[in-house]
């Protein structure tokens, strides 16, 4: 009975983060084309973010 | 590619505009294609654009006839104002790298095959996100584990870069198999919608005198207001029938300026005869371009993508270096087994 829970859990884990930044990737595609100005910046954002984790990964000890 | 506008401008192959004074009057069509005509004695206008970032500038593209090899035609800009000529358009090192991007020289073919390595490309990634979970799934997200030897090391490195831009992976490559069968749409769209507005016009001749083009552009606009023009295509070219002008207008929106509206008029008395909205299939194609080239968000968006880009060599190249790693590690171990055996086989 307990792992289920715990297995889910895990799954979110491993993909939680991936999912999210998929999502805003995504967004920030699609926003520099729908959204004018504001888009173009969210889209910066949105498909930067790669570079800000790796960035991190990278810097950190 | 990414960088095509600048590269292009740093090596002088860009048009160098002259600058006017503000409400200058722009000179007619006519005259702009006059000029191309003179410009290339012999020779037939195919198409007419404007370049939305570029509005003083028009770009005429003309080939010895409607029917040459689209590889032949002269594509050179001319000044809106003096229809003076300011240079030629898709030349020099950066139409070296397009062709090897889209083709290689091959023709259809080298798009059909770039086409299938798109392909393979997203499926690659889509086995990456599923070989991720065993990977991964004792670490926490984004661990690179530095004290352990070079092969984990780049296998952590390989998981994360893969991970982080498996979105923007699968955009480009999707949208880079859609522009490498852009052809075909093309023609799908010549056979049935194009002949279909065409339909009721069928049998009649070449126009003998091409309307006047200005006449022709400001039917068009009248149709769809608020729109700008993309391009004008002559009768006979692949965007339109044999007795027809087609003429493509814009939106202002960045949406709205990829996707074009076709007009079809006369060739003799530039009347309107038919408009519709391109269809869906065509429209993706359109949209696709910019999400593969990524010139549609400035220049920041534009170094995101080169870095997106280097990121993506990395995860091919590190993928290579883990297969080849564990590859000799099997035949390493193939080999140790055999050699006990065949010990084991002599003890006894």
């Amino acid at each position: 009975m307990s792992e289920a829970p715990q297995h889910r859990a895990s799954w979110w884990r491993v993909f939680g983060a991936p999912i999210v930044i998929g999502v805003l990737s995504l967004a920030g595609l699609l926003s520099a084309l729908l959204a004018g100005d504001p888009g173009r910046y969210f889209a910066w954002f949105g498909v930067g973010l790669p570079i800000a984790i790796v960035m991190w990964a990278y810097c950190r000890k | 590619m990414i960088f095509h506008h600048e590269i292009d401008e740093a090596l002088g192959y860009a048009p160098k505009m002259d600058v006017h004074v503000p409400g200058a009057p722009k000179l007619s069509l006519d005259a702009i294609g006059r000029a191309a005509i003179t410009d290339h004695p012999g020779s037939v206008l195919l198409y007419m654009a404007w370049d939305k970032d570029e509005p003083g500038m028009v770009s005429t593209f003309t080939n010895t006839s409607v029917t040459s090899d689209p590889q032949t035609t002269v594509v050179k800009a001319f000044d809106a104002y003096t229809a003076k000529p300011v240079g030629l358009l898709g030349t020099g090192p950066m139409l070296v790298m397009l062709r090897l991007h889209t083709d290689m020289y091959l023709g259809l073919p080298g798009k059909w095959f770039m086409g299938i390595m798109g392909f393979l490309f997203m499926i690659a990634i889509i086995s990456g996100v599923v070989l991720y979970w065993p990977f991964t799934r004792r670490l926490n997200f984004a661990a690179i584990r530095k004290q352990k030897s070079r092969r984990v090391l780049w296998l952590d490195w390989h998981n994360l870069l893969g991970v982080v831009t498996i979105v923007w992976a699968l955009v480009v490559g999707g949208t880079g198999v859609i522009n490498a069968y852009a052809e075909v749409m093309l023609g799908i769209w010549q056979r049935n919608e194009l002949a279909a507005m065409a339909a009721p016009y069928a049998g009649k001749p070449t126009p003998a005198q091409l309307a006047s083009l200005d006449k022709v552009l400001g039917n068009a606009m009248k149709v769809a207001p608020g729109m700008d023009p993309a391009f004008i295509a002559f009768p006979g070219t692949p965007f339109t029938s044999t007795h027809h002008f087609a003429v493509f207008l814009r939106g202002d929106t960045p949406l709205t300026s990829r996707l074009v509206k076709p007009v079809l008029l006369d060739g003799e008395t530039g009347e309107v005869s038919d408009t519709s909205e391109l269809p869906t299939y065509l429209k993706a194609v359109l949209v696709s371009q910019p999400l593969h080239f990524g010139d549609y968000g400035g220049m920041p968006l534009k170094i995101i993508w080169a870095l997106l880009t280097v990121f993506t060599i990395i995860v091919l190249g590190s993928g290579l270096y883990l297969w080849a790693v564990k590859r000799s590690k099997v035949r390493r171990g193939a080999r140790l087994s055999a050699g006990a055996t065949a010990a084991l086989g002599r003890s006894s």
